[in-house]
């Protein structure tokens, strides 16, 4: 599984360490036989999408974590469904936005303020959260019939079986997007084959690709940057040089976290590692080619060795952000790959100590 | 999801026919539509579109079905590789 490495997918706090999001999302109260339940707005505001951009780049990410519980939205009665969602702000968001004009009810975990395939996949989004919330929140006392509805993405971290055994409710898995809730829930609680399968389209592709590029935000990188700019302005590195490895390595970084994603069903191979070498050589070349005679042939060759293999190695860290691969497939290309990539770096360093020496 | 196939003949997932009740809860859950009902019984149709996330073994009651379920994410290898654990994000 994947779709789910990288920051977004860790807590930066623990459960009770942090503040709940602010509660702008409620607006009122329903009397129920355990207590009165929060109304929730359907509606999202301007500050609810200036929010859900701040999660997304993990901005006080922990800051707008919702506070679990029951939540209504409309005017939910005793039969009305009951969905279940993470108390990531935006799954939570997406969840409000789809039921508007619907009575149900919202049933929100504490997944630490993590979406809810991360969540799944850590099992914080899992059959013991979902029990402790139905029996906190006395559930069987605010509605009349017994079934629970979860977005399908949650599957792996709840066993619907053991939900049912200890809490009395049948676990429905709804559709992957919260997009199709309303489709699935007129047509009686039906997905269709089509809102059961995860997609990565060149939107998704790119939306994930962010987390991979904060390599360039790396102290290390940074520090190697201004370290060879710091060498060039003070006439110790040939400006050529020290741009041209500076050109080159964006490049790479570029063609393995930009252009990979992008492309992806398109480069040929299925190892991610050998789809961004492929890209690597191609944008090596293409320097070479408009460089000129602006490098001797060691030098050319150091900056082959090293796009491409920077370019694999990003490409190969990519894997985590897809939704298509699989862990043992990853570990199969990794075997392969990483010796190669380390090979390739190193002779690229004795091939810029043979262009440096001669 | 044309042209975005993984490696093939890797994956881990198991199916115990025998054991299938029928269910039908490993096709609901399953996001890449690798089971199809078959004579009452869930079958694999395209075991290599499984990521092995999971979900069909942690919800088959019947225990038929079976999978080392993991994150398909190179950045987990590597911490594992360098802690000497399992593939993990490191949280």
């Amino acid at each position: 599984m994947s779709g789910c490495c990288g920051p977004s997918c860790c807590p930066t706090a623990a459960r009770d360490e942090y503040p709940y999001g602010p509660a702008s999302h409620t607006c009122g109260a329903l009397s129920t036989p355990p207590g009165e339940i929060p109304v929730i707005e359907t509606t999202l505001t301007g500050s609810d999408r200036l929010q859900g951009w701040r999660v997304r780049f993990g901005i006080r990410r922990d800051h707008y974590r919702v506070r679990p519980g029951l939540y209504a939205a409309g005017r939910p009665d005793r039969s009305a469904p009951v969905l279940v969602t993470a108390n990531y702000k935006l799954s939570f968001d997406a969840v409000r936005k789809e039921v508007a004009g619907r009575s149900v009810w919202l049933l929100v975990l504490d997944t630490l303020g993590i979406n809810v395939w991360c969540a799944a996949g850590k099992g914080t989004f899992g059959s013991e959260e979902l029990v402790r919330r139905v029996r906190e929140t006395n559930l069987s006392q605010v509605v009349g019939h017994r079934t629970l509805v979860l977005p399908q993405l949650a599957a792996p971290g709840v066993a619907a079986h053991e939900v049912r055994a200890l809490t009395g409710f049948r676990v429905v898995y709804g559709p992957v997007r919260a997009a199709d809730i309303g489709a699935f829930l007129d047509d009686g609680m039906r997905a269709t084959a089509e809102m059961r399968r995860v997609r990565f389209g060149v939107a998704d592709r790119l939306a994930v690709t962010g987390v991979e590029l904060s390599i360039l935000r790396d102290g290390r990188v940074l520090g190697g940057i201004a370290l060879l700019l710091l060498g060039a302005t003070l006439g110790a590195l040939p400006w050529t040089a020290v741009l041209l490895t500076l050109g080159a390595g964006l490049a790479a970084v570029l063609a393995g976290t930009l252009v990979v994603p992008i492309l992806l069903p398109w480069i040929p191979g299925r190892a991610f590692a050998l789809k961004g070498a492929i890209v690597g050589a191609a944008v090596a070349l293409g320097i070479l080619v408009s460089v000129g005679d602006a490098a001797d042939p060691a030098g050319r060759v150091a900056l082959l060795l090293v796009v491409t293999s920077i370019a694999s190695f990003t490409a190969m860290n990519y894997t985590g952000s897809s939704t298509f691969t699989s862990l043992s497939g990853v570990i199969r290309e990794m075997r392969r790959a990483v010796p190669l990539q380390v090979a390739a770096t190193i002779a690229a360093v004795f091939a810029l100590v043979i262009s440096i020496v001669w | 999801m044309a042209g975005l196939r993984y490696i093939d003949g890797v994956v881990t997932l198991k199916l115990d026919t025998e054991r299938c009740t029928g269910c039908r809860l490993c096709i609901a859950v399953c996001p890449h539509a690798v089971f199809h009902m078959a004579g009452g019984r869930a079958r694999i149709v395209d075991r290599d579109a499984c990521i092995e996330c999971g979900a069909c073994a942690r919800n088959c009651a019947a225990g038929a079905l079976s999978v080392d379920p993991g994150v398909g994410c190179a950045a987990a290898v590597i911490q594992g590789w360098l802690s000497g654990s399992e593939p993990t994000c490191g949280c």
